[in-house]
């Protein structure tokens, strides 16, 4: 919900805001450009009479003279029949030059508050503003949401480029655009008279004016007991009406001065709606405040790519919206299931399920969990698909759910099935609530409560078999996920290790086809050329024959020009038996799917590698890409540094460039030899000295060492006061097991 | 009526025409040309004054937005007494370099009896000018231009 009220609004008055924000960004500049040609006296050091008297004696008929917020003078003067202004020194009244106001901020100034548009365009731009306020609250509100809540509001992002970028840049922003549109909104008010602004439209007029020969204004008593620094106006009497007054203004009140005694004949203060606008008019243009002006304009100038990137994120979600097939009714179907899903990509395993059964010849109806119908005429079981939303709230499709449980009148058997990512603290966490309150309701259980792990196919084939026993029918659930175009990758170098220890492994590295990779940037650009991709993304490869594709974590980027995996063949293993029988010049059908998780934090924090096997892959490639020179540290285990060392010379190489800061590897097949949990044991004092300094740790590799891992480590820094727990909440422990 | 009888006591002479029943009128045509200026549209107030430049009567008032109306200073200093007097006399305000035209009726009594036209005239962040326009109400004068000293380039009134 708080997705569809933000995503909205932010869709259709994405170029209102847009408009508004650049505008702002340059009407930022204003202030401090004012402030920089300004001198400022000091408190004491000149009054207003003393000025006036200054500027007086220049000029033939001063009118005016005004104290910006910048601290510039400016006196507006008649000579004979001429009219002038001046910029003038603010000590000693001497002319600066001609003030001329930029008509290039005047011409900004009317675009961003009235589109240059009179009444309807001032309104539109005070529904930008109220616009502004709802994206910059829901937007904060759900990434505190998705992050497990405010206090964790500044934890690392996760997700793919352009969520990342929203996210961040949003989060940078947000306080800025907040206090920008709030202002803003009620600066509308204020100029269509809904709020007052108390503006002092008259002062009761003098009645009592002196009305005898006027005395110099430098003598003044009331202008000389004024400062400078005081001063906002100075108005000065029709030369030619001897009733007419001095009008002062003040940053305290509007007062008459007599301009024959120089007393004053009437004052009245501002009031409270005078000073609360003056307040917000400073706050939201930055005039007299200048460095909040600059703060101002930096966030709103984040409000283009705040749109732009916002935009992508809804046009990828909804071009991944799932198309079901023979969706029949509710009330005709014999299998509902039910989806709970943020993002999609539980759809698409309820789609590969819907079609699963209707290939099965079973009726079945999807849905999303919000729309749960208290009665189903013919259904003999619901399935529940759901994922969990951050901390272990419901996903968007599911957040009603529980309220609309209880109008349900009968119960059927169901089968929940739970999706999410191990590495987060409350796993499935929602899917769990889910049955468990299924069954304090007394519904029969179709199938135990399971878990899907980071989207595994072969999880969910497992389940799919489960189900299908359950029911009765042979259930074949090949499930890709919203299975992308495949492209052709041709293999160009292998290096093999491992076959001495019966560990045979392959360093594969792929190119597009025929794309000489030392060719000059102008042939590369014309020849196919690969995916986009980074280190620790997914390669799926489809072996011949097979549907199902294989996942392998990718140890390049596609900026390195070549896709490089490394692969362990495996007794009877379909697929990396097939990649391993590859020669130079063969091809394969593969396509990425991107894994923003398991990526280093950008920054300085030192990085701890943590690895057996073909879990180096990935581990190699974040290594290859420090350029930055950050504190890295690998521990790896194999069998026998003779024969399966994957990447030796690479990661000698990138020793000595210190790419990488520390190798610590472990061999288990040597005399002496151990695992890398071994390793990590005996270097306990190091590591918890890293982790104090904020280091990340990212694990890849088998489930078996990357549980002896987990406990090796939480063992260590147990006595810092913190565990795994703590840490993986973070996102400063990350696993990529298989 | 009290409001009535206050209002002709302090303006005096304007008692003649308080009864604009009996007053014979004559329809005077007021055309103003603004010099170009940067800035956005300007303010003005045309209105009459005796020989010694005292507030007597609106004839118009250009920029609706009131609260901008006291930096038509000698006009708003004026006009002091008949606040909300202009509902039905005022226009939108007039841009750089353009040009107005409108008709009012000013009472026979009025004309070559020692009254102006006053203009005063203001422009946001630029400059307000009280009297920028200053021309004696006479036959002689009608259909003369007379040039200001602010924002009014023109000034020329037809009868």
């Amino acid at each position: 919900m708080l997705r569809q009220i933000h995503s909205l609004p932010g869709l259709i008055a994405a170029l209102l805001v847009v408009m508004l924000s650049v505008t702002g960004a340059v009407l930022s500049l204003d202030p401090i450009l004012e402030r920089a040609g300004a001198t400022l006296p000091k408190a004491g050091q000149i009054s207003v009479a003393a000025l006036a008297e200054a500027v007086a004696a220049k000029h033939g008929g001063v009118d005016r003279i005004v104290k910006r917020a910048s601290g510039s003078v400016i006196v507006y003067y008649f000579d004979g029949d001429r009219a002038g202004v001046d910029l003038v020194e603010p000590v000693t009244g001497l002319t600066i030059g001609a003030y001329e106001p930029s008509s290039f901020v005047q011409f900004v100034t009317n675009l961003h508050r009235s589109f240059l548009m009179g009444d309807a365009g001032r309104a539109a731009a005070g529904i930008g503003a109220l616009v502004m306020v709802v994206l910059a609250i829901t937007g904060a509100t759900i990434l505190a949401t998705r992050l497990g809540g405010w206090t964790a509001i500044l934890r690392p992002i996760r997700g793919t480029a352009s969520q990342r970028l929203h996210a961040e840049l949003g989060r940078f922003a947000v306080l800025g655009l907040v206090l920008s549109a709030l202002t803003g909104c009620y600066l509308s008010l204020a100029t269509f008279g809904l709020v007052p602004d108390g503006t002092i439209a008259r002062i009761s007029v003098p009645s009592a004016v002196n009305g005898g020969p006027r005395a110099p204004v430098g003598r003044l008593a009331v202008l000389k007991a004024v400062d400078l620094t005081d001063l906002r106006e100075l108005t000065f009497p029709n030369a030619g009406d001897l009733t007419d007054v001095y009008v002062l203004t003040t940053a305290r009140g509007v007062g008459h001065v007599d301009a024959a005694t120089g007393e004053m004949l009437a004052y009245q203060p501002h009031s409270l709606s005078r000073r609360v606008y003056e307040t917000i008019y400073m706050l939201h243009t930055g005039q007299g405040l200048w460095p909040l002006g600059l703060i101002l304009g930096l966030a709103a100038l984040s409000v283009p790519l705040l749109s732009a990137f916002g935009a992508l994120i809804w046009w990828n979600r909804r071009s991944a919206l799932p198309r079901i097939q023979k969706n029949v009714g509710a009330q005709s179907a014999d299998t509902i299931i039910l989806v709970g899903s943020e993002g999609n990509s539980t759809w698409d395993f309820a789609v590969t399920l819907h079609d699963a059964l209707t290939k099965a010849g079973h009726r079945v109806y999807t849905a999303p969990m919000n729309r749960v119908a208290s009665a189903y005429a013919r259904a003999a079981r619901i399935l529940i698909l759901t994922a969990t939303y951050g901390d272990g709230a419901a996903p968007a499709s599911a957040n009603q759910f529980f309220s609309r449980l209880d109008a349900v009148q009968k119960p059927l058997p169901v089968a929940v099935l739970g999706f999410g990512d191990r590495s987060f603290p409350r796993f499935c966490r929602f899917a769990d609530d889910v049955a468990g309150a299924l069954r304090a309701k007394g519904w029969p259980v179709l199938l135990e409560l399971e878990h899907i792990d980071r989207q595994s196919a072969q999880d969910f084939v497992r389940w799919g078999k489960n189900l299908g026993g359950a029911i009765g029918v042979e259930l074949t659930l090949t499930h890709i996920a919203t299975r992308p175009k495949t492209v052709a990758l041709q293999l160009i170098e292998r290096v093999d290790y491992g076959a001495e220890v019966q560990a045979p492994t392959a360093v594969l590295r792929f190119a597009a086809p025929n794309a000489d990779h030392r060719a000059g940037v102008w042939r590369r650009l014309r020849t196919p050329r690969l995916p986009g991709f980074e280190a620790g993304d997914l390669v799926g490869i489809l072996s011949p024959g097979s549907d199902l594709p294989r996942y392998y974590s990718l140890a390049s980027a596609s900026s390195d020009g070549v896709l490089e995996i490394c692969v362990r063949k495996q007794p009877g293993g379909l697929c990396s038996s097939f990649l391993h029988e590859l020669e130079p010049g063969s091809r394969i059908e593969a396509f990425i799917r991107k894994n923003p998780v398991f990526r280093p934090t950008r920054g300085k924090a030192p990085l701890i590698l943590i690895g057996t096997g073909t879990g180096i892959g990935p581990l190699a490639g974040f290594i290859r890409h420090n350029a930055g020179r950050r504190r890295v540290y690998l521990y790896w285990g194999g069998r026998d540094p003779a024969s399966d060392f994957l990447y030796e010379s690479e990661m000698a190489k990138y020793l000595a460039d210190q790419r990488l800061t520390a190798l610590n590897t472990a061999f288990s097949r040597v005399p002496g030899g151990g695992y890398v949990q071994d390793r990590i044991v005996s270097d306990a004092i190091e590591l918890r000295c890293l982790i104090q300094r904020g280091a990340q740790v990212l694990v890849c590799g088998g489930r078996d060492m990357a549980r002896d891992v987990a406990r090796a480590l939480d063992t260590i820094i147990r006595p810092m006061g913190i565990d795994i727990q703590v840490l993986k909440s973070g996102g400063r422990y990350i696993e990529d097991v298989y | 009526m009290r409001k009535m009888k206050r209002l002709a006591v302090s303006l005096g002479l304007a008692a003649v025409i308080a009864v604009p029943a009996i007053a014979e009128t004559k329809t005077v045509t007021l055309s103003t040309t603004l010099k170009s200026y940067d800035g956005n549209g300007a303010y003005l107030a045309i209105y009459l004054t005796d020989a010694q430049g005292k507030f007597h009567s609106t004839l118009r008032v250009l920029g609706r937005k009131a609260k901008y109306h006291s930096h038509l200073r000698d006009w708003s200093r004026g006009n002091a007494f008949e606040k909300r007097k202009i509902d039905g006399i005022t226009g939108a305000s007039v841009g750089s370099g353009q040009s107005l035209k409108v008709s009012v009726d000013v009472a026979d009594a009025l004309i070559d009896a020692g009254y102006q036209i006053r203009i005063d005239s203001s422009v946001e962040n630029g400059r307000d000018n009280p009297a920028d326009v200053v021309v004696p109400l006479t036959s002689a004068n009608a259909s003369k231009p007379t040039s200001g000293k602010g924002y009014v380039k023109s000034f020329t009134f037809d009868m």
